[in-house]
């Protein structure tokens, strides 16, 4: 175990391959299929799964020649903003030490701030590649839902979550993002793009209008909101202008996100019954017996508890009070943005309304931690694109501009972090 | 108000076994996160005619895993098969 533990197995599988990403080490989150390699999602229930095929990003980073250098470590099935829920242990976050990375793909982006690896792959259901971003201060896309396959990405919340690369600076991350993404016949739900992202890391940002909700600026911590206005300023100076813009539906947005991911995480989670995979347990009796046996001894805390509140809310007598609800409540974010985009190319919101946390902080309060996904749940529930690139420094930690652009406009956030740089 | 039966009969019926002091634990916070998710009745009727289209493609025979490939991680096989815990 190196200091940082961004690495639950490391590896060195090299590509036989030649393309843009000759020479990069690239560290990928354990919750995305490699072929021959143990994929555990963080999780003892897989502690000893190793997957018979790659997925498609897995086998696009081969084909451009990338390096792989290890399966990060990460809150278990994605379940945590803090990586503390892995069943391996916490990791370090080498841009605060003694503060948690962020979650749940911690281990992807404190590998990229320890310099362990060039580039990663995280996956982001409500926050999980750009929160660890901001905390670690490095740079993170969530893609526009549909652009990156989820083929081989084990599922925790599928309408909500896509795979996106963690980089040290805006244009390597689009650079992957161009590797990444693209239809694939696996996933149904991927749409066709000849779009290049690189280039557009050009840091032109004369005329552009940037987008600046109060809702979720005034819920930020004094200190965040001071290097958030800064980095407006600097935005400014180079020929942005901001505008305020309304998004009242964010008021109920991580309602509406914890309900619809715990109640798909309830039924994807199903799966881990222990007879295809999973711990071997000696329980007696049937079926339910068995299965709730191996599910005890395989899940933690936190993945127990969301299976438990999505089982509830999708249970007889409670579906239309919370189900249908965060549905009409995912639609409204949706309508919100597409409104407020009427007067602004990009959004703009500190990635977290915190500092990161000290190790251990958080974990007592399951409510608490929720809350701090405030700012980056609306852009999962409206299918949107979104990137944090770092913004300065607290006393506490780095700090994340997130911007939030139009579905598949990938270029716009990109050009415009890459000003904020 | 979520009590002790309620949070073991949801965890039966996700088939989770809980030991006592998690069953207690969750009683108290489920109270606090569900009441939390209520506010959710003051979402307006929002009208959402969202553009989607069906994606299809031809149903033809491709290569699958093998069946050797599909039992690597099985705690226990028998003959080729799956070998899991007894029906009734």
């Amino acid at each position: 175990m190196s200091e940082t533990n961004a690495f639950i197995t490391r590896t060195d599988i090299e590509s036989d391959d030649s393309g843009p990403l000759d020479g990069q080490t690239v560290a990928v989150k354990d919750n995305i299929s490699t072929k021959g390699v143990r994929t555990t999602c963080g999780s003892a229930m897989l502690e000893e799964y190793v997957p018979p095929y790659d997925a498609t990003v897995v086998s696009k980073l081969k084909d451009a020649g990338a390096t792989i250098v290890g399966k990060t470590n990460m809150d278990e099935f994605g379940m945590g903003t803090t990586t503390e829920t892995s069943a391996f242990g916490a990791t370090e976050n080498p841009a605060a030490p003694g503060r948690v990375p962020g979650g749940s793909s911690g281990g992807s982006a404190a590998a990229v701030a320890a310099g362990e690896a060039d580039l990663a792959l995280g996956s982001d259901t409500g926050g999980s590649v750009r929160c660890p971003a901001a905390f670690c201060g490095v740079v993170g896309i969530k893609p526009t839902y549909g652009l990156v396959s989820r083929y081989g990405l084990v599922a925790y919340a599928n309408s909500l979550e896509q795979i996106g690369p963690i980089a040290p600076t805006v244009e390597s991350a689009a650079q992957l993002l161009e590797v990444i993404a693209g239809d694939d016949s696996h996933d149904a739900t991927t749409r066709e793009t000849d779009a290049t992202y690189a280039d557009a890391a050009d840091g032109d940002v004369d005329g552009l209008t940037v987008g600046v909700p109060t809702e979720l600026v005034d819920g930020a911590d004094d200190a965040v909101v001071e290097q958030f206005e800064a980095t407006l300023d600097s935005l400014c100076e180079q020929g942005a202008e901001t505008v305020e813009v309304s998004l009242p539906s964010v008021e109920t947005a991580v309602q509406a996100y914890y309900v619809i991911a715990m109640s798909e995480a309830s039924s994807n989670l199903a799966r881990f019954d222990g007879v295809r995979y999973g711990p071997d347990t000696e329980a007696e009796g049937n079926w339910n017996d068995s299965f709730a046996a191996v599910r005890e001894e395989g899940f933690g805390e936190e993945v127990k508890r969301r299976i438990l509140l999505g089982t509830y809310a999708l249970s007889a007598g409670y579906h239309d009070k919370y189900y249908k609800k965060a549905q009409d409540a995912r639609a409204w974010v949706r309508q919100d943005f597409a409104e407020a985009f009427e007067s602004a190319d990009v959004i703009a919101s500190p990635t977290m309304p915190v500092a990161p946390f000290e190790r251990g902080e958080s974990l007592d309060d399951p409510l608490q931690m929720y809350l701090a996904d405030a700012n980056t749940v609306p852009a999962n529930l409206a299918n949107l694109p979104a990137i944090s690139v770092p913004a300065g420094e607290t006393e506490e930690g780095p700090v994340g501009l997130q911007l939030v652009g139009e579905a598949f406009d990938e270029r716009t956030i990109i050009r415009t972090a890459s000003a904020a740089e | 108000m979520v009590d002790h039966d309620a949070v073991t009969h949801v965890a039966s019926l996700a088939r989770v076994n809980l030991d006592d002091e998690e069953v207690e634990q969750f009683a108290a916070q489920f109270d606090n996160i569900l009441s939390y998710f209520e506010t959710l009745d003051s979402v307006p009727e929002v009208e959402s005619d969202e553009e989607l289209e069906n994606v299809f493609r031809p149903d033809e025979v491709c290569d699958g895993l093998t069946q050797e490939e599909a039992l690597q991680n099985a705690p226990e096989t028998e003959d080729g098969y799956f070998e899991g815990p007894t029906v009734s």
